[in-house]
């Protein structure tokens, strides 16, 4: 019986230190938030949370209504960083997957624009880490927006708020 | 070779996406590089490429202040990303 406990302990831990599936998109497709939700899915049962997060495009700009929106990236630039930010995630919390999907090119206003998926076996880690890759998202993965509306062109701000937002997690409260 | 980037309202501002420089020592940091591209470009360089917050990389990699530069790098000027 001993025996037996033995090694379905050591088993766990083994697939618990398995690097957890990291995958990033960038892409003017638009994606089928379901259809990613299964990806993410391993089917070994050790899921007990999956949190995503998927962003629109608004219809209320920063200062006029948005028609539609220009994405701008770095190409390579940006795959490198949003996949930092994933393994800065699964650094942090035991994640089992994490995922995103970016859309690049012309957007129109209510178009979806971004989705942030992630597994854990408890919720805690689930939600925090998909708060912090989004946090981390917006303030490092070199995209740029451009708003259209009756005004013109009108190049989205970076906020100081989503400065704030990626800063809270450097405390130790939420480590 | 410095393939020279630049990006969104900075790529507009300029009318200029990249820049092939051949190497020299006299661009060897990021501050010499800046400081070539506003001496050449003239008034209008200047004022976009001194704007505060602007950002600057070397490899894809942001850096702050100023940065060594070789011989086949690319750096890339950017204003603050907006993205997600």
């Amino acid at each position: 019986m001993a025996m037996k406990w033995h090694f379905s302990h050591r088993l766990l831990v083994v697939e618990l230190n398995a690097a957890p599936a990291l995958t990033v998109s960038v892409q003017e497709a638009d994606f089928d938030v379901a259809a990613l939700q299964r990806q993410l899915i391993t089917g070994t049962g050790q899921e007990g949370a999956v949190v995503t997060f998927t962003g629109h495009v608004r219809k209320v700009g920063t200062d006029q209504p948005v028609d539609s929106m220009l994405l701008e990236h770095y190409p390579g630039m940006t795959e490198n960083s949003i996949t930092d930010i994933l393994r800065q995630a699964s650094a942090r919390w035991p994640l089992l997957a994490a995922s995103v999907v970016h859309r690049v090119g012309r957007l129109q206003a209510g178009d979806q624009i971004v989705w942030v998926g992630v597994t854990s076996a408890h919720r805690e880690a689930a939600f925090n880490a998909c708060e912090f890759v989004m946090d981390y998202l917006k303030n490092e993965a070199p995209f740029w927006k451009k708003e259209q509306g009756p005004r013109g062109g009108q190049w989205v701000e970076a906020r100081h708020e989503d400065r704030q937002r990626a800063a809270r997690w450097d405390s130790d409260a939420t480590k | 070779m410095l393939k020279v980037l630049f990006f969104a309202r900075v790529k507009e501002e300029l009318d200029c996406p990249a820049l092939d420089l051949p190497w020299s020592e006299s661009i060897a940091s990021v501050e010499r590089l800046q400081a070539q591209l506003c001496e050449s470009g003239g008034q209008r360089w200047q004022e976009v490429l001194s704007q505060p917050n602007m950002v600057r990389a070397v490899n894809q990699t942001v850096v702050s202040g100023d940065a060594p530069l070789c011989d086949g790098d690319e750096v890339a000027f950017f204003p603050p990303v907006t993205g997600g």
